[in-house]
């Protein structure tokens, strides 16, 4: 006899929440039609960037691949005789298999070369497909960064910059003067 | 001993010490960029500041330099005070006010003692907002970078440089803020051991340029173990690999050997292990086969179709090589069995090892080590050229001639650290190092008395100063009167130091050079010194080769050629670099069937039959006997690709194959792994039966545990092959030795074979061999710096050796040509390094100027000399201290065909650009 009305009042209660409802704003979005709206520091698919003056600003330190908790970064640094004491990746792997998404990689990042972007649309029926190279990874912007170009900061050489022509940089020392 | 008070707990420490390097042995982290080790202190940069306390009522105490400070009874410090730390914390900021803004870039990054110590310091955040100073950059060759702006003014590039291994063309320049370290304009560092300041540099102004050019960091590096197999001496090396390319090769400490420097030679020879000439593939070359193959059959498996041959072969050569490993040598000697097995050295060489081993076995006088050099207080050479033949003992003389000077430093109560203050009491003083040989070096510069004469005469100088100190011994009679003078200076020096060593060469193939050194020595042994022994032998495992015995190539030739054997086997070893063309031609067109087992191109490889691709040092685990008889294991640092091998396991699995028919397996058939191959070798010769205690055996585990040869942070592993396959593979199983090849495993201290590479927490640098260290610049804790096969009987008597030569008498058509070895060129695999290559030299002659005369040849002009039926174009030096009657060739790859020492007629054989023309 308790049980049934506990029964019955259980039903009322439920199908009251349920009626309820009925005049509240619906939270379901309609993915894909509707898109929907994630932060700019939303942790989505990796993308290396370039500096403002259009060049890569990976700089190959191996950072991002040591920071990576999951090592699914990988990569080898070149030199660029052309461009003096400019290194760039020769290649740059992410295995986005693997990958958390995390973030690490964007921290450990001095150049904000890697950056993480709001896009998580990375489905694929094989995994293969989701090995990117620096082809895939590469876009033509400064992502989230506009400014930054780690070569201005640094000391070394390159082809647009000599020594002492960066920024915070005196001209190179005259060794041979003795002045004060 | 004594006892310091630090932060109020008591340590005991060497008093000899300063209080930095007690501190540092305790594993106490006080931060330092001057001081080093094997250089003592100078107290430049002030990093180490300590607060020193007179008592335990000090309160206020006072600001020390650690390294300036004896570490005497009672000393009372404090590294945590306050005071003491912020003094620091100051000292590095200012340190970094100019510090450029490129570890991204730098190729120390990762591995940066400025990077640790200011981690150390806890300098985080930089408040400088002025201009960085700069500079210009130089040139400096193809071994090291240049990148100035990083410097941070402590001076080790210069002492090193300069001071220790006595280079000259690296100086400072400028003044005040503006010092700049580099050579007076661009051009190559000329030190033959440049390449260590890549070590010693604090910082990033000199990196490692091979590296650069296939950089990766150092915790990305598989590392292990290796021996450098460059030249005799044996130094050890860490070789690291990422990807299957081997990046660099770093200094691996080793307190009896080469301690914490190595030469160029051996830090940048590596890349013959990634050369493009490398025999990846196991062939078999029908073209040259002559009968045995049927031209309708399909191409044979290499292994099968060399077993085939083996067994059908109507007796068989198995050429063996002082460049293989000891346990290749053994695997192709238990392969072809004992009275088949040549050494694969000419017969001049195998007389020379077997007579360097007679004197160190039956003789009382025991080798020396590098160590045992470096604190030698008096030097005799006798017909070796140091510094192109075994560079790294060159460097350890350098040092030796401080011993005798010290003493006077130790009367003057100068702590032998001090090193600013023990060069000024030491000044210009330099104890007794005599050289001897037919070609001039800078080295030399640094000798009290250079005596430069043909082979025969270095060997008549050895046996009067043997003479003149032994009782007893055969005196040499008819001297000029400079020479007798010299022989009594020598005679002098020697009697009177306490450790003196005698070092003889084998390059000019003097058997008499060898026996007089034996003499000198047993001479002062008979006097109560303790004097040492050196012999300079031609390549990293000679002293093994001799010690397994065998014919001489000359042997293998007759042998084919008498039809007692019509298959060869040749192990490692390029026949043209060690006999003329036209008999090697002839051997081997006269074998039936040619195996050849060799890692890169070479003459003899083009005439294989069958040729299987060995692995290199880096790929391959094996034993080498150095030349002081000293067994050192080294380790596969990683797989190699292709069908590369180790040749021991070719032969193994060469004899499996053999015997595969017979069912009965036994000797190198029975291999299954290393371990099998080291108790094979242990039984091979009576001097080898320890060879199992040089390093630990394959079944070794701490905690259950392999020890890893990745790091903790080693990267990429979940993408570095996933654009081949997406599928990870398990990492290989290595059943070789104790080690893995991945970052899982026993991290602790671990027996010094197994260190993959010196790493703490906080020092990442290679100064982190500091904390393996029981005591700063002391053995390793748990050192294992291989086993001394050959020690001396110390009560047994020497019989002197009599055969004294006649004086050399240079005649009217002959010259004695002689061999003049090059730190770059005379090494067949080093040559093989793109930066080694850029430094090898030309060919060329040289001749005493009296001779030039008789020849009309003018000093840089060319000639083509015919020698051995082939010509050769070099260019003509003339140099007095090529001794008249003799004529020095450089061995550089141009001329390795040559054997030499060989008589020529430079009448008939020169061809100069007159009589070009003239023709």
């Amino acid at each position: 006899m308790m049980n049934t009305w506990i029964y019955a009042r259980n039903l009322v209660v439920g199908l009251w929440i349920v009626f309820k409802r009925t005049f509240t704003k619906p939270v379901t979005v309609q993915y894909p039609e509707e898109q929907p709206y994630l932060p700019p520091r939303w942790r989505g698919r990796i993308v290396l960037t370039r500096d403002p003056d259009g060049e890569e600003r990976c700089v190959a330190c191996y950072l991002c691949s040591a920071a990576c908790p999951v090592d699914c970064i990988s990569l080898q640094a070149a030199d660029n005789p052309e461009a003096h004491e400019r290194r760039y990746p020769e290649f740059f792997r992410i295995n986005f298999s693997r990958c958390i998404y995390c973030g690490m990689c964007e921290e450990a990042c001095p150049t904000n070369a890697i950056q993480l972007i709001p896009d998580f649309e990375q489905s694929e029926y094989a995994r293969r497909n989701l090995v990117y190279e620096k082809e895939d990874l590469l876009i033509s912007g400064t992502g989230k960064y506009h400014d930054y170009n780690f070569y201005r900061m640094a000391g070394v050489r390159t082809r647009d910059k000599d020594k002492g022509e960066g920024e915070h940089e005196l001209p190179p020392v005259d060794v041979k003067s003795l002045m004060p | 001993m004594a006892t310091i008070i630090v932060d109020n707990k008591s340590y005991t420490v060497d008093e000899q010490q300063n209080v930095l390097a007690a501190c540092l042995g305790h594993g106490l982290n006080v931060p330092y960029f001057c001081w080093h080790p094997a250089m003592g202190s100078v107290g430049a940069c002030r990093q180490c500041a300590v607060k020193q306390f007179k008592d335990d009522r000090d309160q206020s105490g006072r600001l020390v330099m650690s390294c300036m400070t004896p570490a005497t009874n009672g000393t009372r410090i404090s590294i945590d005070d306050p005071e003491a730390k912020a003094f620091r914390a100051s000292v590095i900021e200012w340190l970094m006010v100019n510090h450029p803004h490129d570890c991204p870039v730098c190729d120390e990054g990762g591995e940066c003692h400025l990077q640790d110590m200011t981690v150390m310091t806890g300098h985080v955040y930089r408040r400088y907002r002025y201009q960085k100073r700069t500079h210009h950059n130089q040139a400096l060759g193809p071994f090291i970078r240049h990148e100035m702006n990083r410097c941070i003014q402590c001076y080790r590039c210069v002492r090193y440089y300069r001071d220790y291994a006595g280079g000259r063309d690296l100086n400072v320049f400028g003044s005040h803020d503006a010092v700049y370290f580099g050579r007076e304009q661009d051009g190559t560092l000329e030190n033959e051991f440049s390449g260590n300041l890549v070590e010693v540099c604090p910082t990033g102004v000199f990196t490692d340029k091979t590296f650069f050019h296939h950089y990766t960091r150092k915790w990305d590096l598989q590392a292990a173990q290796s021996i450098c197999s460059h030249c005799s001496l044996g130094c050890n090396t860490t070789a690291g690999e990422r990807s299957g390319t081997l990046r660099r090769i770093t200094n691996r400490f080793n307190s009896q050997v080469n301690g914490y420097f190595l030469c160029d030679r051996g830090r940048f020879g590596y890349e013959y292990v990634n050369s493009p000439h490398r025999i990846k593939r196991a062939v078999v070359r029908q073209e040259r086969h002559h009968s045995k193959l049927g031209t309708t059959e399909e191409v044979p498996q290499p292994l099968e179709f060399a077993a085939d041959c083996v067994r059908q072969a109507h007796g068989i050569v198995g050429i063996g090589s002082p460049r293989a490993s000891l346990e290749a040598n053994v695997a192709l000697r238990s392969l072809v069995g004992l009275q088949h097995f040549y050494q694969g050295i000419d017969e001049q060489e195998g007389q020379l090892l077997s007579r360097i081993l007679k004197v160190l076995q039956t003789g009382p006088v025991p080798s020396a080590s590098i160590h045992d050099a470096e604190q030698s207080d008096a030097v005799f050479v006798l017909g070796a050229d140091l510094l192109n033949e075994a560079p790294r003992l060159a460097l350890a003389l350098l040092q030796s001639i401080r011993q005798q000077p010290m003493e006077q430093v130790d009367e003057l109560k100068i702590p032998r650290w001090d090193e600013a203050a023990v060069r000024n009491a030491v000044q210009n003083r330099r104890g007794p190092l005599f050289l001897t040989g037919y070609q001039r070096t800078w080295f030399h510069e640094y000798a009290t008395d250079t005596y430069f004469a043909a082979p025969d005469d270095i060997a008549r100088l050895g046996f009067a100063v043997a003479g003149a100190i032994g009782q007893g011994a055969p005196s040499v009679s008819d001297l000029s009167p400079e020479v007798k003078d010299l022989t009594q200076r020598i005679a002098e020096a020697l009697t009177h130091a306490q450790r003196p060593l005698i070092i003889a060469g084998t390059e000019s193939g003097s058997l008499a050079t060898i026996e007089a050194a034996a003499n000198v020595a047993w001479a002062l042994h008979q006097q109560g010194k303790q004097p040492r022994l050196s012999f300079v032998l031609p390549e990293c495992n000679s002293a093994g080769l001799a010690l397994l015995g065998g014919g001489s190539l000359n042997d293998a030739f007759d042998a084919i050629r008498q039809g007692k054997a019509d298959t060869v086997i040749v192990l490692e070893n390029d026949l043209y670099r060690r006999a003329d063309q036209a008999h090697v031609d002839a051997f081997f067109e006269a074998a039936q069937t040619v195996v050849v087992i060799d890692s890169v191109e070479n003459p003899t490889t083009a005439h294989a039959d069958v040729l299987l691709p060995a692995a290199t040092g880096p790929e391959s685990d094996g034993t080498f006997v150095n030349q002081e008889g000293r067994a050192q294991r080294f380790y596969q640092v990683f797989l190699p690709d292709g069908d590369v091998k180790e040749s021991w396991r070719w032969l193994s699995d060469l004899g499996r194959a053999t015997s595969q028919e017979s069912g009965s397996e036994s000797g190198v058939a029975t291999w299954r792994n290393f371990d099998d191959a080291v108790s094979a070798t242990a039984i091979a010769a009576p001097e080898l039966a320890r060879i199992g205690e040089v390093a630990p055996s394959a079944s070794f585990r701490l905690v259950g545990q392999k020890s890893p040869r990745q790091s903790e942070r080693c990267s990429g592993r979940t993408s570095l092959i996933s654009h081949l396959t997406m599928h990870e593979p398990p990492p290989p199983v290595d059943h070789d030795s104790p080690l893995g090849f991945t970052m899982e495993g026993y991290r602790g201290p671990l027996p010094s074979p197994l260190i993959s590479q010196f790493w703490a927490p906080g020092w990442n640098s290679i100064q982190a061999v500091n904390t393996y260290q029981d005591e700063v610049g002391g053995p390793l804790r748990d050192e294992m710096p291989g086993v001394r096969l050959i020690e001396p009987v110390a009560t047994k008597t020497a019989g002197w050796f009599t055969t004294i030569p006649h004086a050399f008498q240079p005649t009217a058509h002959q010259w004695l040509l002689l061999p003049l070895s090059a730190v770059f060129g005379s090494d067949e695999l080093s040559n093989q390094s793109p930066a080694i290559a850029e430094r090898i030299g030309k060919p060329f002659l040289s001749l005493h100027p009296s001779d030039g005369a008789r020849l009309t040849l003018e000093d840089h002009s060319t000639i083509d000399l015919m020698l051995q039926g082939t010509t050769y174009r070099l260019v003509v030096h003339l140099s007095p201290s090529t001794p008249v009657g003799t004529a020095g060739l450089s061995l550089v790859p141009e001329v390795s065909g040559v054997s030499v020492p060989a008589w020529v007629d430079l009448l008939k054989a020169i061809q100069t650009e007159q009589t070009r023309r003239a023709a």
